[in-house]
Order: C-alpha cells, then sequence, then structure tokens
C-alpha cells in the first residue's frame, strides 16, 4: 500500500510517548471513565515524581550548590550564607517536602540572584509564552493534518514527494537557523516585521501579534514538519488493514475511503501526534525566545541557568514539565475516547 | 543481513554531505588555513581571499573557525551517541529479556526521565553542573540513552517471543548469550537507522545548547557557539552570519535523507501482502 | 445448459518479472459453484480477486481475458459500468474480524455498497441486510446490525461478511478461504450458512480454499492449481471418483492411512496431575489439568483455540510454571519453573513449534542452528561436530549440503525438518510438537507426519502432539486426550476416546471435521441439529 517517499518516522525527540507505558494493558475490561481516571491518576503520580528528579537533578549532584552558585567568587563566608539561605543544612528529604508543599501551593520562593517573587516573576511570563506557543499551535495543527491527508491520499505521486522533501528540511533545520533566516528576509532585507518580540503591557493586542509574527512562524516550522510526516505515516498505516481492502472491493473511491474508513480509525494515532508535537512546541519555545528576545517562561529559565540561579530553574523547570506531562495527559485520554472498542463495550 | 535498499540520488547527496562532515572535522588541521583564535582582520570584514567567509566578531577568519568547528561538533555529538547507544543498548535488551520486576523498573525509571522534556531536563541539570565538556557528553548522551532504551526494548520485546529465543531459553542459553547471538544479529537493521537519526538530533542538541551559551564554553567553539557569536552581525547586514547556521541545517538534512533511504525498505515493506 | 456468467481465458498476471498465475482459463455459469483450490502460492486469491478486476498493489496483468456477461472486466471502463466490483461481484475475505471496519457498526458496511453503486434506497437495504442476517441464522437479525465488529464473534462476522456480499444482489461471489481461520465447530455452522444462502439466492460463486474436503461440500466444479498453473479441472464427482493427475489423486487421498495401536507399552514417561495455570492472577487458562505420556508412544491433546493446548505446552517446558498441580518426568519429579530444572532434564525435554519461521533465527545457518545444541549438550567440536550435523540432516531427509543456508532459502517443509532435527540433536526423551504441521500445506504436512512417526520407531522418542485436527490423531495417536475451555472432557487411548458411546463435545468435535467425500456437510448438518445453538459471543 505505501509508495513514495518513505517516512522519518520520528525526527528528533518528539516521538515519546510518555503515557503509553504507563497505560498497561491490564486496563482491559475497565469502563471507560474508570480508565480516564486511572490515566488521570497516573499521571499526577508521574507528576509528582518528576517533581522529585527535578529536585534531585538541582540538590544532589556532585558538587555542592552553593560553590556552584557563586562560582570564581566563592569565599567561604558567601558559601555558608548562601547555605544557610536556602536551608542546606537540613536533610535533603525536608528541604524537597518544603519545596514541593510550596510549589503546590504556588509558591517557589524567592530568586537567589534577584530577590524577587519567582511566582510573581512567572506568571506574566507563563502567559507570554502560552500565548506564543497556541498562537503557533492554531496555525501548525491545521496545516500539518492538512498537508499529512493530502500527502496519504496522493502517496506515491509528485505532491507527495514534494511534501515529503520540504518537511524534510523543516524537520532538519535548527530553529536559531530557521529563526534567523527569517530576520534576514524580514527584518534586516526589508523591514517589514520587528527583530524583536519584546512584548511590553504598554502594547495593544494588535501590536503584540505583530511583533509575535516571527518567533510564532519560527515554531511554526519547527514542528510542522514532524507533525505533517507522523500524521501520514498514521494515516498510511491504517490504509494497509484489510479492511481498507474491503472498502476498495466494494467499489469506493480513494477519496471515500480515506475519509470514511481510514481516518476515523486514524484519529487516535493523530490525535496523539498533534499533542506530542504541541507538548514539543513548549520545549522548542525556549529558543525561539532567546531568539527574539521574547519575555516568556524560556528566555527566564535559559537566563537564570547561565546564572545557576537553583530556586528559578527548579520551579521553571517544574512548571515546563508539568505543561508536557499535561498535554501527554490530554492526549492519552482523548485516544483513549477516540477508540470504538472501548466507547462501544462488548 | 537485510540489504539496504537500492541507492537513490537523495540518499547519494545525504551520503556524500555526510561523508564530507567526517572528513572536515578529522582533516581540520590541514583544511584550516588559520589557526582557530587568530585574529586576521577587522570585525565582521567581508569575504577575501584569505577570508573566504570573511571574519567574525572579533576578527576571526569564519572559515577557519567553522572548519575547526566541525571537529568539536563531530567529536561531542558521536561520543554522546556512541556512549547513549551502548549504554541504551544494553539496558533496553536486558529489560526486555530478563522480563519480570527487572523490565517494570528499568521501563518505569526510563519513562520517568522521558516525562521531562530533554532540553529542558539538561537546563536544569547544567545550572549546577561544571559546563566542561565530559559533563556536556556525560549528560546527552544519559538523556539520549532513554530514547534508545526505548526503541532497542521495543524491538527486543518483538524479538523475545518469538519461537527462536524461547527455544534458547529452554534450551538455558545465559542471557548473554541470547542478547549477543539471538537478538542484536536481528536488531541491527532497525537500529542503524535509528543511530542515524539520534545521531542528528545530538548535533541539534549540541548546537541548541552551545547557542543559548550553555554547551561548549570558550575559547572552544562549535557550530552553535559560531552561531551565538555572530548573530549580532545579521543585523547590521552582515549575511555571512547566517552560515554556521546554515552548516548545521545542511548537516542534518544530509543525515535525514540517508536515515530515509535506510527506512524506504521498511515502510515500502509494509501492507505488502502476498498469499496465494 | 445454463447461462455463461464468467469466462476467464489464458489469464496471466504477473508480480515484477515473476509470474504468479499462468494461462489460467475456466468458466462459471450462473447459478454455479467454482471451487478453486492449491497451496500457498497456487494463485488461487490472485484469480479470485481478478474475477472483482482487481489486482494488489505490485501485481499487474499482463495476459488474457476475462469476461462477465460477455464484457471484459480488466478494461477499467466497463468496470465502472458494471459497477464492478462491490456490486455484480463481491468478495468474502479469509478474516472477516480484520475485514470489517473497527469504527463503523456492521448494518452501516453491509448496505454501504448497495447504496454506494444506488441499487436500493436505503430503507429497503437496511430490510435486505436484515433478512439476510435471518438467512445466514444469526443472532437477533433486526438488531444484530447495530453491533460494532468487536462485539460480535468470529463466526458470526464471517456470516456478516457473506450477509454484505449478497446485499447487493451480485451475480457472482468471491469466497476466498472464508473459513479457514475458524475453528471446526464453528466452521460446519458458517459452511453450512454460505452454502444454503447461496443456493438460496441462486448466486454464483468462486470458492477458494487449500482444503479440497471443505470445497467439495459447496462446489459444483472444481478447478485445482498449483504453482500459478492449472492442474486438473472438471466436476466435482469426477474429481473425487477419478482423479487424472497424480497431483490431484495424492490431495484426495490425503492421509487416509491410521496408526495402529501397538498394546503393551505401560511405562509411563511424563505424568501430569491437576496442572492449573494461567497467565494473569485469578484467571486461569487451565484448570485441573491430568494426562499421561507413555513412553515411546504418542499422545495427541486436541482442542480448538481458547481450549489451553498450547498454554499446556508452555507449563510442560517450564516457561509458565504451573500454579499448582505435580508434573513427574522419567519418575523424578519435574520443577515448574524453568530456571529450576537442571540441563540433563531441559535436554529430555525439547519442542517443536507451530509456524517454523518464527522457530528458526534468520541469522543463523542450518549448521549454526543445529550445531549449538550438540555443542551445549554434548560439548561436541570439531569433525565429531560435523559429522553429527551431517547425520542429522540425513535422518530428517535432506542433503547435507543445506548446512550452509540460511532459513530463508529454505521451503516450509524444509524448515520445518529443520526445527525436528534441532530437537532431535538434544537427544530427548519427549518432543512437545505443539500443531507443527498447520501452517504448511496438506501435502507436505503429511511428509512431516511421515518423518515424526519414522523417527518414532527409529530412536523412541515420545511425542506430545497438540493439535486441533482429528484427522492427523487417528493418523499418529496412541492416546488421546479432548480439551474444552482449559480442562480435560475425555481421555484414553485413541479406540477407547474416538468410538461411542461420546460426551456431547467430542461428538460434536467429530462430527464437524471435515471428511473427504461428497455429501458429508449434509448428512452432518442432519446428524447435527440438536447442537444448533449458534456459537457462544
Amino acid at each position: 500500500m505505501e509508495t513514495g517517499p518513505p517516512s522519518l518516522a520520528d525526527g528528533t525527540e518528539t516521538d515519546i510517548k510518555v503515557m503509553s507505558v504507563l497505560a498497561a494493558p491490564k486496563a482491559a475490561g475497565l469502563s471507560l471513565w474508570a480508565m480516564l481516571a486511572r490515566r488521570l491518576a497516573l499521571g499526577l503520580v508521574l507528576l509528582w515524581a518528576v517533581s522529585l528528579v527535578i529536585f534531585a537533578g538541582t540538590q544532589i549532584l556532585p558538587g555542592d550548590v552553593a560553590s556552584a552558585m557563586l562560582g570564581q567568587q566563592a569565599t567561604p563566608e558567601a558559601v555558608a550564607s548562601i547555605r544557610q539561605e536556602l536551608g542546606l543544612e537540613q536533610p535533603a528529604a525536608v528541604r524537597y517536602v518544603k519545596w514541593l508543599g510550596g510549589a503546590v501551593t504556588g509558591d517557589f520562593g524567592r530568586s537567589y540572584s534577584n530577590r524577587q517573587d519567582i511566582a510573581k516573576s512567572i506568571a506574566p511570563r507563563l502567559k507570554n509564552t502560552l500565548l506564543l506557543a497556541a498562537m503557533a499551535a492554531v496555525i501548525a495543527v491545521p496545516l500539518s493534518i492538512g498537508l499529512g491527508i493530502l500527502s496519504a491520499l496522493h502517496a506515491g505521486s509528485w505532491i507527495d514527494r514534494t511534501i515529503g522533501l520540504v518537511t524534510l528540511a523543516a524537520v532538519s533545520l535548527p530553529e536559531f537557523f530557521a529563526g534567523y533566516l527569517l530576520i534576514a528576509y524580514f527584518s534586516v532585507t526589508h523591514f517589514w516585521l520587528p527583530s524583536s518580540a519584546a512584548v511590553s503591557d504598554s502594547m495593544s493586542l494588535g501590536q503584540r501579534l505583530v511583533v509575535m509574527l516571527l518567533p510564532c512562524l519560527t515554531l511554526v516550522l519547527a514542528v510542522v514538519g514532524h507533525m505533517m510526516r507522523m500524521t501520514r505515516v498514521a494515516l498510511l498505516n491504517v490504509m494497509a488493514s484489510p479492511y481498507i481492502e474491503t472498502a476498495l472491493l466494494k467499489g469506493l473511491p480513494r477519496s471515500r475511503i480515506v475519509w470514511k474508513h481510514a481516518l476515523p480509525n486514524a484519529v487516535s494515532p493523530i490525535v496523539n501526534v498533534v499533542a506530542l508535537n504541541i507538548a514539543y512546541l513548549v520545549v522548542g519555545v525556549v529558543v525561539v525566545e532567546v531568539i527574539f528576545v521574547y519575555p516568556g517562561m524560556g528566555q527566564y529559565l535559559v537566563d537564570h541557568v547561565a546564572k545557576r540561579d537553583v530556586p528559578v530553574v527548579q520551579a521553571a523547570g517544574l512548571v515546563f514539565a508539568a505543561i508536557y506531562i499535561v498535554l501527554n495527559i490530554v492526549a492519552d485520554m482523548i485516544s483513549v475516547i477516540a477508540n470504538p472498542r472501548l466507547r462501544h463495550p462488548r | 543481513m537485510n540489504r539496504l535498499p537500492p541507492l537513490t540520488p537523495l540518499a547519494l547527496i545525504g551520503l556524500f554531505g555526510a561523508a564530507a562532515f567526517v572528513l572536515l572535522a578529522a582533516f581540520a588541521p590541514w583544511l584550516a588555513p588559520h589557526p582557530v583564535s587568530a585574529v586576521v582582520g577587522g570585525v565582521w570584514d567581508p569575504p577575501s581571499a584569505d577570508a573566504l567567509l570573511g571574519t567574525d566578531n572579533i576578527g576571526r577568519d569564519l572559515f577557519s573557525r567553522l572548519v575547526w568547528g566541525a571537529r568539536v561538533t563531530f567529536t561531542i555529538a558521536a561520543l554522546s551517541t556512541a556512549l547513549a547507544f551502548l549504554l541504551g543498548i544494553f539496558l533496553g535488551f536486558y529489560a526486555a529479556v530478563r522480563g519480570g520486576w527487572i523490565d517494570q523498573l528499568l521501563s518505569r525509571l526510563n519513562d520517568l526521565m522521558m516525562a521531562i522534556p530533554t532540553l529542558i531536563f539538561a537546563l536544569v541539570v547544567l545550572a549546577v553542573l561544571p559546563k566542561t565538556m565530559v559533563v556536556l557528553v556525560l549528560v546527552m548522551a544519559t538523556l539520549e540513552s532513554t530514547r534508545v532504551f526505548r526503541v532497542s526494548r521495543a524491538i527486543a520485546a518483538d524479538l523475545v517471543v518469538l519461537d527462536y529465543v524461547e527455544v534458547a531459553l529452554l534450551r538455558g542459553e545465559s542471557w548473554r548469550w541470547v542478547i549477543l547471538r539471538e537478538i542484536l544479529p536481528n536488531a541491527l537493521s532497525p537500529l542503524l537507522a535509528e543511530l542515524g537519526l539520534r545521531f542528528a538530533f545530538a548535533i541539534l542538541f549540541l548546537s541548541t545548547l552551545s547557542f543559548l551559551g550553555l554547551g561548549v564554553q570558550p575559547p572552544i567553539a562549535d557550530w552553535g557557539s559560531l552561531v551565538k557569536e555572530n548573530k549580532d552581525g545579521l543585523l547590521f547586514g552582515v549575511f555571512a552570519a547566517l552560515i554556521p547556521g546554515a552548516a548545521i541545517a545542511v548537516l542534518v538534512i544530509c543525515i535525514n535523507l540517508v536515515v530515509d533511504w535506510m527506512l524506504q525498505k521498511t515502510t515500502s515493506l509494509k501492507g505488502t501482502r502476498r498469499n496465494g | 445448459m445454463a447461462e455463461l456468467l464468467l469466462n476467464v481465458t489464458d489469464l496471466e498476471i504477473k508480480a515484477g518479472a515473476e509470474t504468479i498465475v499462468h494461462t489460467v482459463s475456466f468458466a462459471l455459469e450462473k447459478g454455479r459453484v467454482l471451487g478453486l483450490i492449491g497451496e500457498s502460492g497456487a494463485g488461487k486469491s490472485t484469480i479470485g480477486l481478478a474475477s472483482l478486476g482487481h489486482v494488489r498493489q505490485g501485481l499487474r496483468i499482463t495476459g488474457g481475458r476475462a469476461e462477465l456477461n460477455g464484457r471484459d472486466i480488466l478494461k477499467p471502463m466497463q468496470r465502472d459500468s458494471l459497477h464492478l466490483p462491490g456490486a455484480s461481484v463481491t468478495y468474502v475475505a479469509q478474516s472477516a474480524a480484520a475485514a470489517f471496519n473497527p469504527a463503523h457498526r456492521l448494518i452501516d458496511q453491509v448496505i454501504e455498497a448497495t447504496l454506494w453503486h444506488r441499487l436500493m434506497p436505503r430503507a429497503e437495504a437496511v430490510e435486505r441486510a436484515i433478512s439476510l442476517f435471518a438467512l445466514l441464522g444469526l443472532p437477533d437479525p433486526a438488531r444484530f446490525g447495530d453491533r460494532y465488529p468487536h462485539q460480535a464473534s468470529g463466526g458470526q462476522l464471517q456470516r456478516a461478511m457473506t450477509a454484505m456480499a449478497l446485499c447487493p444482489k451480485p451475480e457472482l461471489i468471491v469466497f476466498d478461504e472464508p473459513t479457514t481461520a475458524l475453528d471446526v465447530t464453528t466452521q460446519i455452522g458458517v459452511l453450512a450458512a454460505i452454502k444454503h444462502a447461496i443456493s438460496q439466492t441462486g448466486t454464483a460463486a468462486l470458492y477458494i480454499s487449500h482444503d479440497l474436503a471443505v470445497v467439495a461440500q459447496v462446489a459444483d466444479e472444481i478447478l485445482v492449481l498449483r504453482n500459478g498453473r492449472m492442474v486438473e479441472r472438471g466436476p466435482v464427482e469426477r474429481i473425487f471418483q477419478a482423479p487424472q493427475e497424480s497431483y490431484t489423486k495424492r490431495l484426495v487421498s490425503l492421509r487416509r492411512a491410521e496408526k495402529t495401536v501397538q498394546a503393551g507399552g505401560d511405562e509411563t514417561l511424563l505424568r501430569v496431575t491437576g496442572i492449573t495455570a494461567g497467565y494473569n492472577k485469578g484467571a486461569s487458562v487451565l484448570q485441573d489439568v491430568s494426562l499421561d505420556v507413555i513412553r515411546g508412544e504418542t499422545l495427541a491433546v486436541v482442542g480448538e483455540s481458547g481450549s489451553g493446548k498450547s498454554t499446556l505446552a508452555r507449563v510442560l517446558t517450564g516457561l509458565l510454571p504451573a500454579w499448582s498441580g505435580q508434573l513427574v518426568f522419567d519418575g523424578k519429579a519435574l520443577a515448574p519453573d524453568l530456571a529450576a530444572r537442571d540441563a540433563d532434564t531441559r535436554r529430555n525435554i525439547q519442542i517443536v513449534n507451530q509456524i517454523p519461521d518464527l522457530a528458526l533465527n534468520p541469522r543463523q545457518t542450518v549448521d549454526a542452528i543445529l550445531s549449538r545444541p550438540l555443542a551445549f549438550y554434548f560439548g561436541l567440536k570439531g569433525a565429531a561436530l560435523r559429522q553429527r550435523v551431517s547425520l542429522l540432516l540425513d535422518q530428517i531427509e535432506l542433503p547435507a549440503t543445506l548446512a550452509d543456508r540460511y532459513p530463508a532459502e529454505l521451503s516450509g517443509g524444509q524448515k520445518q525438518r529443520i526445527c525436528i532435527a534441532r530437537a532431535l540433536a538434544a537427544d530427548p526423551k519427549l518432543i512437545i510438537c505443539d500443531e507443527p504441521t498447520s501452517a504448511l500445506d496438506p501435502l507436505v504436512a503429511d511428509g512431516i507426519l511421515d518423518l515424526l512417526m519414522r523417527l518414532q520407531r527409529e530412536v523412541g522418542t515420545s511425542y506430545l502432539f497438540i493439535t486441533h485436527d482429528l484427522a492427523i490423531v487417528r493418523s499418529i495417536a496412541d492416546s488421546v486426550v479432548v480439551m474444552l475451555g482449559g480442562a480435560v472432557v475425555r481421555s484414553g487411548r485413541k479406540a477407547d476416546v474416538l468410538a461411542p458411546p461420546f460426551d456431547p463435545y467430542t461428538e460434536r468435535l467429530i462430527a464437524s471435521v471435515p471428511e473427504m467425500r461428497l455429501g458429508w456437510l449434509d448428512e452432518a448438518i442432519e446428524g447435527r441439529t440438536r447442537f444448533q445453538t449458534p456459537e457462544p459471543q
């Protein structure tokens, strides 16, 4: 059934299906609601475990956090004062419980480098980041699903080959190269759009959107290739099923076979593909924000990694991981709902 | 041995590009006209006979830095990918062959690692670890190995239930024999494509970290560092500043073309049935 | 003389440069049934699909004609005007479970082609579908169509697929091994339903199967195919009574031989007592299974899918430790877990699997496959090892030159022989044969059974032979165990088990096995009416 340009089954890390193994086959026989509840619960457990990993990653690694933060200027007095301020005298378990307790109630403590309340700094940045990611998703999702279906419909034709080649290039472009390429064309050569996306509160929504156009386009380029290729493969996998031959032998035209017989069965893999790539968007945003000086979570995280500001890094890391996991849970739940075997139990 | 599909023009381009990169990295000292940190001109001079691609943000020869940078990029990406494969394949096969609680434990731990986006994980860890090349290789290898683990465990889990592996288990063969003689030879082709994918990803990942200033530290520079050093030049209309980024893009496209060609066989086999 | 419906002349189909179908010709009259019979690779499905004007990807028709009512269906233009495929010619696939789309209700799929080709309005199509459901003996016909495919059993889906094929009132239906994937006790009902439905509706049919006994029950005429060529064609009575080609003769006389049970063997090699086992806690697959294997004899374990017979093999090999019960092998207690068994015990229990393709490592040569157990168990090396390998190949009737080949370079029968040789290499007391012939073509399977019997006479190995096929049981077994739903329903010496008085299940099982004679189905259905309850959900 499959010919034409082969698939880059997965290009970068978007091939992760975080929840797949958690959704153990044991779940067979549960009702739909029980299954959804079970996955939600598993997701929460995962989230908790991730908090443990992030905490451990910054606290228990070799080397002393305090001296790492100070770097060259690590006088014994300064180290001691930081250790006290961070509560490093206490056992790690106690510090973890305190940190997690705070995080759950929205209290991430204060930044070491600028003494500001981390939660207060995060709130507006998180909003900016989500806005950017959402804007990119709104463009990228319909575009790539459309291209994926088009490609699968014409599998093996020149349309398929062209789309395949273009998306292969898109998959291979690092975000920073794509971003600077757009800047070179739209900002440097033609002065159409600003190269900086430093939005501020004083800007109107319209101004914001104009400024965000280039970072948004860069993000779209970063995910569209994967999403399209994975949609195409999901659809072609379904097209190889025996029931597609049945439809063919009923004398149905290819368009009806794709829409009526293949797509309903490809919903669940496609939803997964979309969710994975939206999750990837949330990560890709880090680089894009740095390129365009966009005041979001990514820029905030990178800045404070450079300053070795551990409390901020922990908080931002946890927020990123949480968004990522929540998107995965949602994807997983949608694909459960999309499965006719679960919607109509025997 | 599953033979590879016949060469296509695109695959040839990809192989050629990848080979050129390896040669560039291997023969950097002979190919680079200038020492890596020698200042040979003004800031962002246009291309000339002496500096083929012009000079960089402090007047060093961009072409020479690109050649030397290939060496750094190749070394770190290759080392971390090799390490990731050793670790990931071993643990993945081991989990699949042993099954039971060993498999459960390793798989759940791996799920946990994979639940945190790679870049975020790397940033969190690099916030406290010293920024040396060894740390960079180890961090990248650890994160990549989770992906390799997942793929190789899945491949091995498909193989381990096959009757010929069961026959070996029934005979009483050790898990070393099962992994080395029964599973590995049959897992090589899918793993080869995966190796290409992961190497491409390692290059992108390293470049991204260096671009963010958290990867390779000055005075050493990989291709990502060159992007970072020269990015402001673009705003002054120096288009040569795009070259390091373009080099990364071309290299990754080439590798992906090769991977696509290798995967062609597995994909095109799918769904062709012949009976009676 | 009835009117000519389908006329195929000199049909030739190629896959790349290889010819799959060589100049095949046949004709079919309205309302008649032609049986296409042959082994795998005979080109039966390809010919069947060509009768719908369809070729699978990678194949192309390179010669000949196929005419339906005098119009060439190999020409796309003609196909459209004939509403082909899907209306005048329809198709029933081997696995209905895979051939139905899991996302739609059965009724919508059954009437889809009828509506698409605008043959009747929706209400009428639904009504016709319901009456077809009734005709095919489906439960609650009025509401059966509301189910999704996963809510129906395999036998029901096969009947529903036949209803789907009949719905557009076609002139011809192509049945492609419609009962091959079913258990025999389910097969007989579906077969009867299909036969009833096509004769009631007067539809012509091409009935494709590898099983001559099955085809003979439905077909008026038979076309025997082999390697894409026609072997013989004729009315079914003539083929049975006076087959002309030697291939057909062998097919007709398949497995008439019966092993005569020797009295006297009474030394128990393996005693299984009260075994209960399963994969998930709380859901046992085997319940209280007991059986004895006599030294030097064959114990056949018979059962249909879900009877637990393969699970029993896993329990005996120690891959799936039993929850409770005892195993005694060669006078000593046998540890339930493979890891707890010593090397000698492992050596003495060997296995031959169902699908030889999965049982041989594709990256090892025949020599490596056979050498390993010899080196592992007996420490053989060098010339002694080579000598033993060629001796083994000789024992399984294969030339020593095959030693350097990889499994992919062998035929299915040769592969299964290598598997037997590998088991034999360990010089075991017991070989567990798990359906070793069910994936092979009938004649090849016969050769394997002969080999196993010869080896038993020569070497004295005992077999525990798992099968679903009572004909095989007759020809190889000394004792028989009949399993149903994970429990033993009947056991004893073959003559006792296969003779009345029967328990209901064994009686039904025996009555369901297709017999190589005409009229078997009608008689069996007659005698079976008391079991006419639809098969379980």
